[in-house]
């Protein structure tokens, strides 16, 4: 495998936002903070209601922490005031909207004004260039075109930055492949459970995408995966593998995203103001602290929101980062708090089995958590075809490595059932990693 | 010597996998001389011994399943009482010990074969290629 590309330091899309000093950071996300706290209590009578019940005037905002006095916004209170009950612009000024729908319940909608999405476009061409991609690059974009925020934002930054973009959308990896092929591809946005099956694609039909593709990095999000996914996507490809982070709340992807360091996602703290929480009593965490991402946008027009719970489980990574970029990285993420179970009292992320998992040879890329009852957790894991050698003793020693690694880790013995590759399905889209059968 | 391969084939323990293994040798006309299977804690392995290895080998795998060949002892002896004592005996005075092993009987109380695993396959058939033992010939089972 090839060394990870370090970008030249230089690669910047705007270079004085990017290495803004701390002090001159803290003034602007103050000032934006203020007018777009303004403008919700005066436009949106949710918060007006909020800002009141908690005594906050947002005339009189004299430090960022004052936020910490208002409640936390969540998905529920988007639910509830579905479609347009948070809109701080008038209707006329909104030129978007993406709803994600959940599985139980009313659907999210989130506006964008045409200034909202030129702000998402930029800040993905950022991300961009910070990895290296720009002119000359042609971008296969495989995340879902429509109401999900993924690909259309991605899209609209890579050709500000200039790349070829190839919108192909999800699935039919036949396709996907000759289109890698026919344009020589050089970047794809992919989530990283598609990214396995087409890699498995690739192997069936005896491409080796390190020597026939042009492939040369990938950004991966939408769903959370382990630093040995990473790892193994890279070998398997050849390539750089970059993580991306964002949600459609705030504008879809490009809140966080790695640089050529690869060591955490620099969170664009002039768009964006983060705090981590203690997901169950809500207190702020110290950096460095695991726990909840809450994001503020701070310039967002058709639909700001204050202090909303992503669910998702991350931590800030301190000290400063060597691309010389000053937004304050978090680190991959962990679980949702939704995703996280519990297992004879313990709590566990799926993603905490997936990393020990990805790091033991004789395992493939798939696996399933069952659960049947709170004491017993089965993990379900396919092995890998081409260490098979016919000796039962070697996949009962696999069977026994896998049961006392997961154990160390998540401190549950887990039952581990070892299966056929391809014996699970297969996902082109979000991978279902926990099936649940338990009752209340 | 011939050098005798077996197919070996991991499967979950669950119903139709056998089936499945031999509808594809029925369709492609390979036949099983012997079959072992061993199984614990929910999965197992299939072991055959097959007149055409390498064309079993490619279609198991052609079809998904997860399938290797190795090499094994298949030593011929009667099928009468004290045939499997006779062979056992030179194993033991060999030290060659046996991993697993299964019978494919070619004529009722008359042949038969000791089809084993050992360890080091390349020792033991050193070993063995002093003894007076005759070993199974692919040519004499080829069908046609």
């Amino acid at each position: 495998m090839k060394a990870p590309e370090i970008i030249r330091p230089d690669s910047y899309w705007q270079k004085q936002d990017e290495i803004i000093g701390k002090e001159a950071l803290a003034t602007l996300q103050l000032e934006h903070l203020t007018k777009s706290l303004r403008r919700v209590y005066s436009n949106v009578p949710f918060y007006h209601t909020r800002f009141d019940e908690a005594g906050l005037d947002p005339e009189n905002i004299k430090s960022l922490e004052d936020i910490r006095r208002l409640s936390f916004t969540t998905s529920d209170d988007l639910r509830a005031n579905y479609p347009f009950g948070l809109l701080a612009v008038s209707k006329d000024e909104v030129v978007r909207v993406h709803t994600s729908s959940g599985t139980t319940g009313r659907a999210k909608a989130i506006c964008f004004s045409k200034n909202d999405i030129e702000c998402s476009a930029t800040l993905i061409a950022r991300c961009l260039v910070m990895t290296g991609t720009g002119k000359g690059d042609i971008l296969q974009n495989m995340m879902t075109y429509g109401l999900f925020t993924g690909a259309l934002i991605m899209h609209y930054g890579a050709e500000k930055v200039g790349a070829l973009v190839i919108p192909a959308g999800p699935g039919n990896t036949e396709r996907q492949i000759q289109l890698m092929r026919d344009f020589g591809t050089t970047v794809i946005h992919i989530t990283p459970s598609y990214s396995l099956y087409l890699a498995s694609a690739l192997q069936q039909k005896g491409i080796d995408p390190r020597k026939d593709l042009n492939l040369r990095r990938a950004y991966l999000g939408a769903e959370p995966y382990s630093e040995e996914t990473r790892k193994k996507i890279e070998a398997i490809y050849g390539i750089d593998v970059y993580n991306s982070y964002g949600l459609t709340e705030m504008s879809g992807p490009g809140v966080a995203f790695e640089c050529g360091y690869k060591n955490g996602m620099h969170l664009w703290e002039d768009h964006f103001f983060a705090e981590i929480i203690d997901p169950e009593t809500g207190e702020v965490l110290e950096d460095g602290q695991e726990g909840e991402l809450v994001l503020t946008s701070l310039r967002r027009e058709a639909m700001p929101l204050i202090r909303y719970r992503t669910r998702d489980i991350t931590k800030i990574i301190t000290g400063v980062c060597e691309c010389g970029r000053t937004h304050r990285r978090i680190s991959r993420i962990l679980g949702r708090s939704d995703d996280m179970f519990v297992v004879k009292g313990v709590n566990v992320f799926p993603q905490q089995i997936e990393q020990v998992l990805m790091g033991i040879k004789g395992v493939a890329q798939n696996y399933q958590i069952l659960l049947e009852s709170y004491d017993h957790l089965t993990i379900r894991v396919e092995i890998a075809k081409e260490l098979f050698d016919g000796n039962i003793e070697h996949l009962l020693q696999l069977q026994t490595e896998i049961t006392d690694k997961v154990r160390a880790d998540i401190l549950v013995k887990p039952k581990i059932e070892l299966l056929e590759p391809g014996a699970l399905p297969v996902s082109e889209g979000k991978a279902k990693r926990v099936i649940d059968n338990r009752t209340m | 010597m011939d050098k005798v391969m077996q197919v070996s084939v991991f499967s979950e323990n669950k119903p139709g996998r056998i089936e499945k293994i031999t509808g594809i040798f029925a369709d492609e006309g390979i036949n099983i001389l012997a079959i072992a299977i061993t199984s614990t804690n929910g999965f197992g392995i299939i072991k055959l011994l097959v007149d055409k290895y390498e064309r079993a080998y490619e279609k198991l795998k052609e079809s998904g399943f997860t399938v290797t060949l190795n090499e094994v002892l298949a030593i011929e002896m009667k099928d009468s009482p004290g045939g499997l004592y006779e062979v056992s005996h030179i194993l033991s005075k060999n030290s060659i010990n046996i991993e697993n092993a299964y019978v494919y009987v070619v004529e009722s109380r008359a042949r038969a074969f000791l089809l084993v695993e050992v360890k080091d396959i390349e020792k033991a058939k050193e070993s063995l290629s002093k003894e007076d033992l005759k070993f199974f010939k692919y040519a004499e089972f080829k069908l046609a």
